[in-house]
């Protein structure tokens, strides 16, 4: 925080316009009496301004580590990172002005209302009384918590409370939005209605950054996704291209009529043969892990057939982000 | 069960994304954007509407807040300024003439000194340090704490150092109002002839008293409150608020304690002693008091002392 302090603007030319969020070996590392713990250890992240990019990790991966960093509350202890083309340790509070932030955890201030806590956000951003209170109904009502106006902070559901922290975010218009595992203990319909609105956000050019934990969430919201694990970028591009680029195999699956008999998986002669990975028996079914999955379900019905068994149901799944992100952190586990 | 898994892959690309919210919120969350106001925030306005919020909160709690701050010091001035000597004559706190009293101890400068002069000063210092740890200490506990609310305020844009300093500057301006709550209740109950003699002739300087008194302990709330374990915030009554009173000269005058000189020097680490003496110098100049000079440093070095170490203590704890 000492020489880049002196010099803003130098800072915001290094990352240019157009560049919501970069990191440059970004790491942090906290130090406890146990030792070094190392949270986050080197991530590089460009995102364009617009675009909705997620960071997908299990639990302690370091996506609110590196969230905290981005938004000004974890300081870094290693590489740098611009956040609307500011340096995030050496103007913080101009970063801060830049940014929305939506935490785990419900920070609403408790002691006030509905209304009050969108007011008072808005009026710590410089607004007035009067713009304050017309910018907190516009928001109230575009979240559909006009009937909760006047409810204090701490009588709102799970569901609304999550809307309002949004909304707060929301307040002074900012550059980028940071989200934490937003939708992490909602129920499936407030879920997808927040899905809902971030689409509306991102469509509206709004640049955010997420992160989950549930890959549905990454696979049907985000432009782009970086995987992360052990506070690494394991992979990083959009669905498809993680996809294609991981190795990650077509999963077909046939059920039959009654209990699959030992030595039908050998009799398909599918084990062994190029494109295809693992063959695996379970009870009345066989599952086929393949990387070129042509002819293979004809194979498995053909060698049911051969076995007296009728084939009840077939199912090919393409990989998903799940196979993908599990392939990704398995292997890690491994090394 | 018919074709198990394929509805676990949802659409490629960005068909997977869910279609826009419903026709009546969409285009008033996308107005959200396209119809915003630009904000232009100054550290002067952001410290003012954090302040504005401080005093919603007080007004909205006013009821409890002024129960909560008025019931000790009453009870307290009801009991030793009226029952007691109702039912005791002399005996103890009677008062001035007898010897043996606390009051009677004061007599090392002014013999006419009554308990009740000795104790609006110091009900009055005790309400300060009360009003500003409860102001500062609870709430910053329960903001570090659990849910880390402290975080919605930290992304204010303002430096964390501000932050710290607003804690203090509202803290103080609660402890300060109390203060000016407790004076007329010290003022006026009492039994016949049992009246505090309180005189004010510098003005200006029971204002600087108060007001540093005040950001004195503010400060020292903001630092309890940053390096308090919740769990143990029973601890604050036993280990600092009890005997910072108590032994604060809050019931008895500075001077007095020179009977038990050990006790005289060891007192002179508590900021409270400082508090009461200070404002037993500008209300009731008849009562023996310390020296002004001594007075004044302690309450601006310990402002500035505390709160140098609450803020830095603070901003360690909300950046981590």
């Amino acid at each position: 925080m000492t020489d880049s302090a002196m010099q803003p603007p130098a800072a915001r030319a290094t990352a240019g316009a157009g560049t919501a969020i970069r990191t440059e070996d970004l790491r942090k590392t906290y130090k406890t009496p146990r030792g070094d713990v190392p949270a986050v250890r080197g991530i590089d992240l460009n995102v364009p301004s617009g675009e909705l990019f997620g960071l997908l990790g299990p639990n302690g991966a370091g996506k609110s580590t590196t969230i905290g960093m981005l938004t000004t509350l974890v300081l870094p202890t290693g590489g740098r990172a611009w956040v609307a083309g500011i340096d995030v340790v050496a103007d913080p509070v101009g970063v801060k002005r830049r940014i929305g932030v939506v935490t785990q955890n419900n920070t609403l201030d408790m002691q006030l209302t509905v209304t009050e806590n969108l007011e008072f956000r808005s009026r710590f951003f410089g607004l007035g009384t009067r713009e304050a209170t017309r910018r907190a109904h516009q928001l109230i009502d575009a979240f559909g918590l006009g009937d909760r106006r006047k409810a204090m902070a701490t009588d709102l559901s799970g569901g609304q409370a999550r809307r309002l922290l949004i909304a707060r975010a929301l307040v002074h218009r900012p550059e980028v939005l940071f989200l934490d595992e937003p939708t992490a203990g909602l129920d499936p319909q407030t879920r997808v209605n927040l899905w809902d609105i971030l689409g509306v956000l991102h469509d509206q050019g709004q640049s955010i950054l997420l992160t989950t934990h549930y890959m549905e969430e990454a696979e049907a919201l985000c432009d782009r996704i970086a995987v992360v694990d052990h506070g690494e970028v394991l992979a990083a591009g959009t669905v498809d291209e993680l996809k294609d680029g991981t190795g990650a195999d077509t999963v077909i699956t046939v059920r039959y009529e009654g209990e699959v008999p030992d030595g039908l998986a050998a009799d398909t002669g599918l084990a062994g043969r190029p494109g295809v990975g693992k063959v695996e028996t379970d009870h009345d079914r066989i599952r086929v892990f393949a990387s070129e999955p042509d002819g293979v379900l004809g194979e498995l019905v053909a060698a049911g057939a051969r076995a007296g068994l009728t084939v009840r149901d077939a199912a090919q799944l393409k990989p998903s982000l799940e196979t993908v992100f599990l392939n990704l952190t398995g292997r890690e586990y491994r090394e | 069960m018919t074709s198990t898994t394929s509805t676990m892959t949802p659409p490629a690309g960005d068909a997977g994304r869910p279609a826009a919210a419903g026709a009546s919120t969409g285009p008033a969350i996308a107005a959200l954007i396209t119809e915003a106001p630009v904000p232009q925030p100054t550290l002067a306005k952001t410290f003012a509407a954090m302040m504005a919020r401080e005093f919603r909160v007080l007004r909205r709690n006013a009821v409890g807040t002024f129960t909560r701050a008025v019931m000790q010091p009453l009870l307290f001035v009801f009991v030793f300024t009226y029952v007691m000597p109702k039912i005791g004559g002399g005996f103890m706190f009677g008062g001035a003439s007898t010897a043996a009293g606390a009051g009677g101890a004061a007599g090392v400068a002014a013999s006419s000194v009554n308990f009740a002069t000795i104790l609006v000063p110091g009900l009055m210092a005790s309400m300060l340090l009360m009003q500003g740890i409860m102001a500062v200490t609870f709430p910053l506990v329960m903001e570090f704490s659990w849910q880390r609310t402290i975080e919605d305020r930290a992304l204010a844009p303002v430096p964390i150092g501000v932050l710290a300093t607003q804690k203090i500057v509202a803290g103080a301006a609660q402890a300060f109002i109390g203060a000016l709550i407790v004076f007329p209740i010290v003022l006026v109950v009492h039994a016949a002839g049992q009246a505090p003699h309180v005189h004010v002739t510098n003005w200006p300087l029971l204002v600087v008293i108060l007001v540093t008194a005040s950001l004195l302990t503010a400060s020292l709330g903001l630092l309890l409150g940053t390096v308090m374990d919740p769990r143990k915030m029973q601890m604050l009554f036993a280990v600092i608020l009890l005997p910072a009173t108590m032994l604060g000269c809050v019931y008895y005058p500075w001077a007095a304690l020179h009977q038990i000189r050990w006790l005289q020097y060891l007192v002179l680490i508590n900021p409270m002693v400082y508090m009461s003496e200070g404002l037993r110098a500008v209300l009731t100049p008849g009562s023996a008091h310390m020296a002004m000079w001594a007075i004044l440093t302690v309450l601006v070095g310990g402002t500035v002392i505390f709160g140098y170490l609450g803020a830095r203590t603070f901003t360690r704890r909300v950046l981590n």
